[in-house]
């Protein structure tokens, strides 16, 4: 199973690159966000998938999945949760003040060149 | 501190109060306090020499970073002490003529007087340093304060020019020196010159000794104007006539000689070291006096003249290293070569300070120094004539005066590189005396320029600013001084030789003078008819008869177009790598983001493969591998759909709804692979960033709005194509080869004994690991705070309130 989640992160990856390469600055987020699943997903798999309970003792299973990754993905999750946000509100700043979305056409002024 | 170290700082200390004494005396010329000076210093060090004549040495150490082996160690012996009388003693006479050549309302004085006192001080440093580090401290800065001294009228664009010019040559030189010294404490483990002295023998042997050894020779020869970095030194001529006759005649143009004699115990035994410093002294020589009969410019004639008189010097240090060979003292005739360096030294700094004195005074006088305007001056300046009659003829090397003298013995010690039968000498030697011989017929050629264009034949004063006439008498002394020196020294040899020149050869050759030998330092005047002098009768002969035909021979100077000059290939240089800089800068800088993220995944593919492949460290491990459940490959085909679909979306809407589709997929796999919490958090999540971006899907600009599909790009298709395998590829070989279990287990045991809660994943956020949680905490404050300044913070468009 780990072997196709790592197959599955790297598609995720491809297409998250893909976009971040494009012009548009919506597509370029779109790409972060999905990259930042790709990472998320990765986390989990690659501490392995062997089945076991869900972390909570309440369970009284013998053998829990590993809590610790799970850990740092909710962490990571809320952080680029929050980086997201405000990529996104800067992303709508720039296109009200600029009045475009094309990275090309966001080349700094004429005096900076 | 002892009494020596104050002398060597003295300079600097007194140049912290020269713009004081300028401010406070505007009505006496402020060279009158700095002369005082140089002339207590050399009156100081003058009572050294009885010291030195003994073979007595004074080694004094300051402490200055004993942790690192760097101590201010003075050290006087027979050559530090001869170039500080030389430093001192035509800094005192400089100084004095200064006097009388700049005007005292007109000029900046102050800085004058600051940067020349700069520059004597760090001279001093220079010489009488034991330490490499401290030499190469004050050696640098002579550059500087040579850099603001050349730039002193820094409202000529000839002067900036100049000045950087031998600022970017000899601190390249400097540079490339410091590394040498740095090899040379790699391998001996000192930084003082008197042990690397005793450890010379084993530093032969050593890997690093010829790496060192052209470094140092790189720093010697930019500093001391030796081909091919010698274009500096004309260029410099644009400094003050003062400045010239000091710093580029007589000291600093000295400071790689003195290096060369200094480290010459440390690196002649080796024959590169001959054939390297011996041949571009050699061919300097000759390439400087053959460019100084083109010149119009009298300080251009003597800039390359001195060009030409360093290389002279330098070959016959070059030559001397051969003595080292041949070991009985008693019948050593090669020493002579080192005798006669030490003795020219002398001899260069006297006529050729009083020449620049006599160009500075045809300049002040007259208005101009181009040989062409002038003429017939004999007859408004006397005296000036006659002190440039003497300079002229000894640096010609004629007799009676030092210049002839010094001149045989350079022709001795030439010709008996004939007779040396050690580093293919005996055969591809000849060049030694042969260039010699050709470059002394320049010499002579431009010694009757200097001397004949400007003072005889018909005056022009059509041609002049001013009306000549004969210079003051306090501008007149410091030249009639030197000149002086030019004739006892031309006479009474003997009065230098045993004081001076003798414990200065034997410091340039310690290890011959064990036995308690003192060195063979006679200097007689008639040697009798050897081949020396038929050589000295060829010169004049030839000399006269090529300065009579010089109009019909000039031709000669067209040959070598402007285009190969070395000032232009300088020049080239330096334009064509500033615009290849230029355009390389702006060739990769794009400014486009697209492309820096280029760079970076293709740096990320090549790093990653190249040593995922060079380290052999792909595996594949199935044994380790959870069973593949048919939910998660219907889940996982679920989120490669959704996001594949993002990129063939034709309107933004589908592909942010993909994008929710695969966040609300990832939330699914977080179910099946048991983590409640992940699943719930990826949920909330994935709707509000889903409302974000719809947010900022309405507000497009209406303009610009365009729903097309993404265009396929094969070069970023192949890089996202790679950035992904590199991603999977080393998942699998991670996962692969796992060398140690989790920690886990402590958290699962622990996680309601020691900190009472039941969902481990809460309790590491919140307890074990807390801390995360805190700084997560102020990410999102910081997101939130930036948010709303940036929607409230409108500072950029006033206009828009």
């Amino acid at each position: 199973m780990e072997i196709v989640m790592a197959i599955v992160v790297g598609i995720l990856i491809t297409v998250a690159v893909y976009l971040m390469l494009s012009k548009s600055l919506l597509r370029i987020i779109i790409g972060t966000a999905l990259l930042s699943h790709g990472a998320h997903l990765l986390l989990l798999s690659i501490s392995g998938l062997k089945g076991g309970a869900a972390p909570l003792l309440g369970e009284h299973a013998k053998s829990y999945v590993d809590p610790l990754p799970q850990a740092l993905i909710l962490t990571a999750i809320v952080i680029s949760f929050g980086v997201t946000a405000f990529f996104l509100v800067l992303a709508y700043r720039a296109y009200q003040e600029l009045g475009t979305d094309n990275m090309d056409q966001m080349r700094g002024n004429e005096g900076n060149d | 501190m002892t009494l020596l170290h104050w002398a060597i700082v003295s300079p600097f200390l007194f140049a912290i109060l020269i713009p004081f004494l300028y401010k406070a005396f505007r009505n006496v010329h402020t060279g009158w306090f700095v002369l005082l000076l140089p002339v207590a210093l050399f009156a100081y060090f003058f009572q050294f020499i009885s010291m030195t004549k003994s073979g007595d040495t004074i080694k004094e150490t300051l402490e200055w970073m004993p942790s690192f082996g760097i101590n201010f160690i003075a050290y006087v012996d027979g050559l530090g002490l001869l170039f500080a009388l030389l430093i001192t003693g035509i800094g005192s006479l400089v100084v004095l003529y200064s006097i009388y050549y700049l005007d005292k309302k007109k000029e900046q004085l102050h800085n004058f007087y600051v940067y020349l006192m700069m520059f004597m001080g760090a001279m001093l440093g220079v010489v009488l340093s034991d330490n490499l580090i401290v030499l190469y401290m004050f050696w640098e800065f002579t550059s500087i304060s040579s850099f603001l001294l050349i730039g002193y009228w820094y409202h000529r664009e000839r002067s900036r020019y100049g000045a950087q010019k031998s600022m970017l040559i000899t601190v390249f030189g400097g540079l490339s020196m410091l590394g040498g010294f740095i090899l040379l404490y790699l391998m001996s483990g000192t930084f003082s010159i008197r042990e690397l002295v005793m450890q010379s023998d084993q530093l032969m042997t050593d890997a690093l000794f010829l790496p060192a050894l052209l470094l140092v020779l790189i720093g010697a020869f930019t500093k001391s104007a030796q081909f091919p970095f010698h274009i500096w030194l004309p260029d410099a001529m644009e400094a003050p006539t003062p400045v010239s006759a000091y710093l580029h005649s007589a000291t600093m143009v000295k400071a790689g000689i003195y290096l060369v004699a200094r480290l010459s115990p440390v690196f002649a035994d080796s024959g590169v070291w001959l054939w390297l410093v011996g041949g571009f002294g050699i061919f300097t020589l000759f390439w400087g006096s053959f460019n100084a009969v083109k010149q119009t410019d009298l300080k251009g004639i003597l800039a390359f003249s001195t060009v030409s008189q360093l290389g002279l010097i330098m070959s016959l240090l070059g030559v001397g290293a051969a003595a080292l060979h041949y070991t009985q003292l008693d019948d050593n005739i090669y020493m002579v070569a080192t005798l006669a360096a030490v003795f020219h030294l002398i001899n260069h700094a006297t006529f050729k300070g009083s020449l620049f004195m006599v160009v500075g005074i045809i300049d002040h006088e007259t208005g101009t120094r181009d040989i062409r305007k002038l003429g017939g001056l004999m007859n408004f300046m006397p005296i000036t004539f006659t002190i440039a009659m003497i300079g002229a003829f000894s640096m010609a090397g004629l007799p009676p005066f030092n210049g002839f003298l010094s001149k045989e013995m350079f022709f001795t010690g030439m010709v008996r590189v004939l007779e040396m039968d050690i580093f293919n000498l005996d055969t591809v030697g000849m060049i030694f005396p042969v260039l010699a011989w050709v470059g002394s017929v320049f010499t002579f050629i431009y010694s009757m320029i200097i001397v004949f264009k400007p003072f005889t034949g018909k005056h022009q004063p059509e041609k002049l600013d001013k009306k000549p006439h004969e210079a003051p008498l306090g501008m007149l002394i410091s030249p009639i001084i030197l000149a002086s020196l030019v004739i006892i020294f031309g006479f009474f040899p003997n009065i230098l030789s045993e004081r001076i020149i003798a414990p200065a050869v034997a410091a340039i050759t310690p290890s011959l003078i064990e036995e308690g030998h003192a060195v063979e330092a006679h200097i007689s005047f008639w040697h009798g008819p050897t081949p020396e002098l038929f050589m000295t009768f060829g010169v004049i002969l030839f000399g006269i008869l090529l300065f009579l035909l010089l109009p019909k021979w000039r031709k000669v100077y067209t040959w070598i177009p402007e285009r190969f000059t070395l000032n232009s290939f300088y020049d080239g240089g330096l334009i064509g790598s500033e615009r290849g800089a230029y355009s390389f800068t702006k060739g990769y800088m794009t400014g486009f983001i697209r492309t820096y993220l280029v760079y970076i995944f293709s740096f990320f593919i090549a790093v990653l493969l190249f040593s995922l492949w060079f380290k052999g460290a792909f595996a594949i491990n199935t044994e380790e591998l959870a069973p593949i459940g048919i939910y998660e490959v219907a889940i996982a085909l679920l989120l490669v759909i959704s996001s594949v679909t993002i990129l063939f979306a034709k309107s933004r809407l589908t592909s942010i709804i993909s994008l929710g589709a695969a966040g609300y997929t990832v939330s699914l796999f977080f179910v099946l692979f048991r983590a409640p919490d992940l699943a719930l958090t990826q949920l909330v999540i994935e709707t509000v960033s889903v409302a974000l971006f719809l947010l900022c899907f309405y507000h497009l600009p209406p303009l610009s709005r365009h729903e097309e599909r993404m265009s396929f790009k094969l070069g970023n298709a192949l890089i996202s194509i790679g950035v992904g395998a590199v991603v999977t590829l080393f998942a699998i070989s991670a996962y692969s080869t796992k060398l140690f279990d989790s920690i886990s287990s402590y958290y699962i045991e622990n996680v309601y004994e020691e900190a009472g809660g039941k969902n481990m994943v809460n309790v590491i956020l919140v307890d074990f690991r807390g801390f995360d949680t805190l700084f997560e905490i102020c990410v999102l404050a910081i997101a939130a705070l930036g948010i709303f300044s940036m929607i409230k913070l409108r500072l950029t468009r006033g206009k828009e309130g």
